[in-house]
């Protein structure tokens, strides 16, 4: 059993080991990529099989395909891995995305002296080190891993990403850096706290819980923030969001799909493994102060989401809206609520991972990711537009896909204890319909138009060298010369898009199975913060479907 | 009227010490009498098996059931963390001497004392300046240089190789500085350790002035530190009527002499002690000197001088003012902040790598000063594997530096590593993880130190400044960044550096230096295991 868990982190590091050694050889790209979309495979059946035999319902321990060995005693640190839902779904999801941006990323074009087996390296290099941080049980060993997840992804964004490249993967590193020895601090205090109460220093998550769960709130409280820190600019809430809008606009498209649909999510599963069960009472004293930033995220988020040009910090921006509302979820403590966060993360990864290609398939195209150069896209090329709106809707949760069954559970949970919150997130759907549907509207609708799409501007040449389809001549019409760089999506691309739309429809009418998985994890959760779920009187919202 | 009455000597328990001076003798005998053909390789012999011996001493002592002993009248005490500091000395040393020895990234090696013989074996401008420059060197080279006059050229450059007694003799004064157990047997030690590095110092081939510059400026700077370490002796004497460390923590516990000798006297000594440590503010010659010397005489100093002198930083602490520790702590908050501070924010500035890092060793020194002032167990252990682990890393980076050459020598100007990661993926890789590990990166030996520090130093109610620490670290990170972004996210410089295939023994110093960065980093126990549970005698 728990060799499976083992298996699942050490495949993608093989994978990314064998495609770094291929990475400088010219000749082996291809063959590096093969092999890497194959590991990545691999790591997706794994993830089937795990999922396939995950015991669910009540009375299932709170880790299961645990392992634990021994590492630094001197710490008092092991090896320790287990499961529970939560991580099991984000796990699940990192799999199913993995091979997917490969995918995408195999006719990417890639900056002069890279290969794209550097490329997967990295990429899987990244998927095992974030298997490792979702399924680590020992505290040691998930800021070990929290900070190794830094170094991949900074490679991906300098080494691939776009002009401010080197800016932005600085910005990010040191962003998360400052977080994470922020949380340092804490994971120090708590290791000498369970000296001083244990009689021997542990690093083990469930005896650090019960004995940190004991500690009087003075001591929870700078604790609780030094993880709070670390995880509200890995999430990121407002006003430690400005890395992500750099990062996600720098990175390439493959890796930000990545960097936004799964690295961050790494901030809000550490608030519901980390900041709730080990620190319950600071969570109740200080979760007004998240619920006001998380608020503050999705109102704010919206507003500079609606006024992007740039169509990947675009993307950026509404995922800080979408964490206010999982913020907003997880510390509003009812199982609802709590629930709905947690599927609010995987959905909100399928969504931002489709706009995100999207984009990318977009810029693919035009050669630029300014919406003001693009005009009446759908016309040139259907599918593509038509993907977009899929993905957008998804992002806006329009009833019928993933996202709206996790906000609505998100908001309908909230609202029994934190009624002033929930209604002004509320407000925040209205401004996501705004933001979605129109840049919808600008790149998409209406008449051909625009630099990348009718030649001339600024967008053809760069059009030219990065699509390598346009004969970059003057002398065809421009319409020949549009449907030529405008081509719809190929059969690869469909297939590619393929599983997220299917993904997008199916968790939007039958949730079910994912929420049995989050069952016991959140309720778990719950237990541990100390919180019970209202009585309410009305019916109504005690009837929500399940 | 009876005669003198002589010590007892625990030859056994000094092994180590006595092997390596003993070796340094045989080593001058060498110079003086061997043959200059083949020189260089026998006196590279000497040293490598000394450090082999001295080491199996170290460790066949360490694993075995001796006991802690005072010797020599009390002015050695082989105790736990003196084998630890011993065997961390003597191990840094092997891959700081490969260094030193190499003779085929710069044919004839990176050093010269003689002009003479710089005049012939350079281009023309390049000795001219380097001759003018060089006419301080000493009148022994010279003769040797002289001597040497009728031969290929070859014979000529292989020639320098004092290098290598002046190694055996830092090495040695480090070990008693190590183990120094009284403030006058310290200060002996002190000498010893600094007067060779003074002289290698000023040995560089390429950049004569600069190296010179930097001979003077550290003798110059160490004559007045060693002033300020001897006054606070003499002060102390006062205070205890002893120069032992065992009696002064006697004196101090519940006496009524006045506290003004005896905190004066540890305020001069240790400002003495932390001068060797680049402890800042006493850091102002790091840079200097770090950048102005031979590389591998840098690399050597970084390492080696900051473990014997934080050492004897430890035994002072520990075994001389455990307990009037509340009384002198708060004024060393101040110096280890301005250190951290100071290291990290002027690293930021630097555009010369050596300069960086002799910075970030400004910082390093302030980290384990966390780890020195919490006289704890958990402290001592946390603050010797640390240095151990800086070490490692150092010398490695050091090496490395030495590979990338533009057209004059060493190119350590960091906009010659611009792209450096095309030209050479392996080097550019190794340069990364080191900076990482410099950072404090989990899984290098960098984050487990650190890690082992701030918890001793948090566990002994630190917590301000270890969170000081922590945002100096990320300070910190931003100049180690910016190396690994030039050499891999910019084009390289037209006319950029070419990257020497390093020689066998370079390569080797590189690649120890690497292995061990990752297996602390990864599995440290053993060496946590060992540096646990050692305790000062006295």
């Amino acid at each position: 059993m728990s060799a499976l868990l083992l298996a699942l982190l050490v495949v993608p590091l093989v994978g990314a080991a064998v495609c770094g050694a291929m990475a400088s050889r010219e000749h082996l790209d291809r063959a590096g990529k093969a092999v890497g979309l194959g590991f990545s495979v691999v790591s997706l059946v794994l993830v089937a099989i795990v999922w396939s035999q995950f015991r669910t319902g009540p009375g299932t321990p709170r880790f299961q395909f645990a392992l634990s060995v021994e590492w630094i005693p001197a710490f008092g640190t092991r090896f320790s891995l287990g499961l529970d839902g939560i991580a099991l779904t984000m796990i699940a999801l990192l799999a199913v995305l993995v091979p997917i941006v490969l995918g995408f990323g195999w006719a990417e074009k890639l900056p002069p002296g890279r290969t794209g087996s550097g490329f997967t390296a990295l990429m899987l290099a990244t998927q095992g080190v974030l298997v490792g941080v979702f399924a680590a049980t020992d505290v040691f060993l998930f800021y070990v891993l929290f900070e190794a997840m830094l170094v991949p992804m900074y490679f991906l964004i300098g080494s691939f990403g776009g002009p401010r490249r080197q800016y932005a993967a600085v910005k990010f590193f040191l962003y998360s850096f400052l977080g994470g020895l922020i949380m340092l601090a804490s994971v120090i205090g708590l290791f000498v706290a369970s000296d001083a109460r244990l009689g021997q220093g542990t690093f083990d998550w469930a005896a650090l819980q019960g004995m940190a769960a004991q500690l009087p709130l003075s001591t929870q409280i700078p604790l609780f923030l030094g993880f709070f820190v670390a995880f509200a600019i890995k999430a990121p809430l407002v006003p430690l969001h400005t890395w992500l809008p750099d990062a996600g606009a720098e990175a390439p498209v493959a890796g930000g799909v990545i960097l936004v649909g799964l690295l961050d999510k790494v901030g809000v599963f550490g608030f519901l493994r980390y900041t709730l069960p080990l620190f319950p009472a600071a969570s109740r004293e200080l979760a007004p102060l998240v619920l006001v930033l998380a608020v503050i995220g999705v109102l704010y988020g919206a507003l500079l989401a609606a006024a992007q040009t740039d169509m990947k910090r675009f993307v950026a921006y509404t995922s800080i809206a979408h964490f206010g509302y999982i913020a907003l979820g997880i510390f509003a403590f009812t199982s609802q609520s709590i629930a709905g966060s947690s599927l609010y993360m995987i959905n909100h990864g399928i969504s931002t991972a489709m706009l995100f290609l999207a984009v990318g398939l977009l810029i693919r195209r035009g050669g630029t990711a300014s919406m003001t150069e693009y005009g009446g896209v759908g016309r040139a090329a259907p599918l593509l537009a038509g993907m977009f709106l899929i993905a957008g809707l998804s992002t806006l949760s329009l009833p019928g896909t993933n996202s709206f069954v996790s906000e609505f559970l998100v908001l309908v949970g909230a609202f029994p204890t934190r009624p002033v919150f929930t209604v002004i997130a509320t407000v925040g759907i209205v401004f996501a319909a705004l933001y979605v549907l129109w840049v919808y509207q600008r790149v998409f609708t209406g008449p051909l138009r625009g630099a990348a799409v009718v030649g001339d501007g600024p967008g053809a040449a760069s059009a030219a060298t990065m699509a390598g389809t346009d004969d970059g001549g003057g002398d065809g019409s421009w319409a020949r010369r549009t449907t030529a760089r405008f081509g719809d999506l190929t059969r690869g691309e469909i297939a590619v898009m393929t599983p997220l739309v299917a993904l997008i429809l199916v968790l939007g009418f039958f949730p079910g199975p994912v929420l049995e998985v989050l069952e016991p994890a959140v309720a778990a959760t719950m237990a541990e913060v100390g919180a019970t779920d209202p009585v309410t009187t009305n019916p109504a919202i005690n009837g929500v479907p399940r | 009227m009876t005669g003198p009455t002589f010590p007892a000597v625990d030859y056994g328990a000094l092994a180590p010490v006595l092997i390596v001076l003993g070796a340094a003798c045989l080593s001058v005998l060498l110079e003086a009498l061997m043959p200059l053909r083949g020189r260089g390789r026998a006196q590279l012999g000497l040293t490598l098996v000394t450090l082999a011996a001295a080491l199996v001493a170290v460790v066949a002592r360490a694993s075995s059931d001796a006991p802690a002993v005072s010797t020599l009248a009390g002015a050695l005490a082989v105790d736990g963390p003196a084998l630890f500091l011993w065997g961390t000395l003597l191990a840094l040393a092997v891959p700081s001497v490969l260094l030193l020895a190499d003779r085929s990234i710069e044919p004839g090696g990176p050093f010269v004392a003689d002009p003479v013989a710089l005049a012939e074996a350079e281009p023309a401008g390049q000795a001219g300046q380097a001759g003018r420059a060089g006419r301080a060197g000493t009148a022994t080279a010279r003769r040797t240089g002289g001597g040497s006059g009728g031969r290929s050229p070859r014979d000529r450059v292989e020639g320098h190789t004092e290098v290598f007694p002046l190694v055996l003799f830092a090495l040695g004064g480090m070990l008693v500085l190590g183990a120094a157990d009284d403030l006058l047997t310290m200060f002996v030690a002190l000498e010893v350790l600094s007067l060779p590095l003074y002289l290698l110092c000023g040995l560089a081939r390429r950049r004569r002035l600069a190296s010179q510059e930097s001979a003077v400026k550290y003798f110059l700077l160490g004559a007045f530190s060693s002033a300020f370490f001897l006054y606070g002796v003499a002060l102390l004497y006062g205070y205890a009527d002893s120069v032992n460390l065992t009696d002064i923590s006697q004196a101090a516990a519940g006496s009524l002499r006045p506290d003004s000798l005896l905190f004066g006297g540890l305020a001069l000594l240790v400002v003495g002690l932390m001068f060797k440590a680049s402890v800042g503010p006493f850091h102002t010659w790091t840079p200097d000197v770090y950048q102005g010397a031979p590389t591998s005489v840098t690399a050597f100093m970084a390492a080696c001088t900051k473990v014997a002198a934080f050492g004897a930083i430890l035994r002072v602490f520990s075994v001389g003012f455990g307990s009037t520790v509340w009384e002198w702590r708060g004024v060393l908050w101040v110096v280890a902040v301005v250190s951290m501070v100071v290291g990290a924010v002027l690293g930021l500035t630097q555009t010369d790598v050596k300069r960086m890092i002799a910075y970030s060793s400004v910082a390093h020194a302030g980290f384990l000063l966390l780890g020195a002032m919490a006289i704890t167990p958990q402290g001592l252990s946390a603050t010797l594997f640390y240095l151990l682990a800086y070490g490692f890393t150092t010398v490695a980076l050091f090496g490395l530096v030495t590979l990338v050459r533009g057209p004059d020598g060493e190119a350590t100007h960091l906009s010659a590593w611009a792209g450096l990661a095309k030209r050479s993926p392996v080097v550019a890789g190794s340069v990364t993880f080191l900076m990482l590990a410099l950072a404090g990166i989990p899984l290098t030996s960098g984050f487990t130190g650190k890690f082992a520090v701030f918890s001793a130093a948090l566990a002994d109610g630190m917590t301000p400044l270890v969170i000081v620490a922590l945002v100096v670290s990320a300070v910190a990170a931003f100049f180690y960044l910016r190396v690994i972004v030039l050499m891999y996210f910019s084009e390289p410089a037209a006319d950029g550096p070419t990257v020497s295939v390093p020689g066998p023994f370079t390569t080797v110093a590189i690649t120890l230096g690497v292995v061990v960065t990752l297996l602390l980093g990864v599995v440290p126990t053993v060496v946590l295991g060992w540096a646990d549970g050692l305790s000062f005698l006295g």
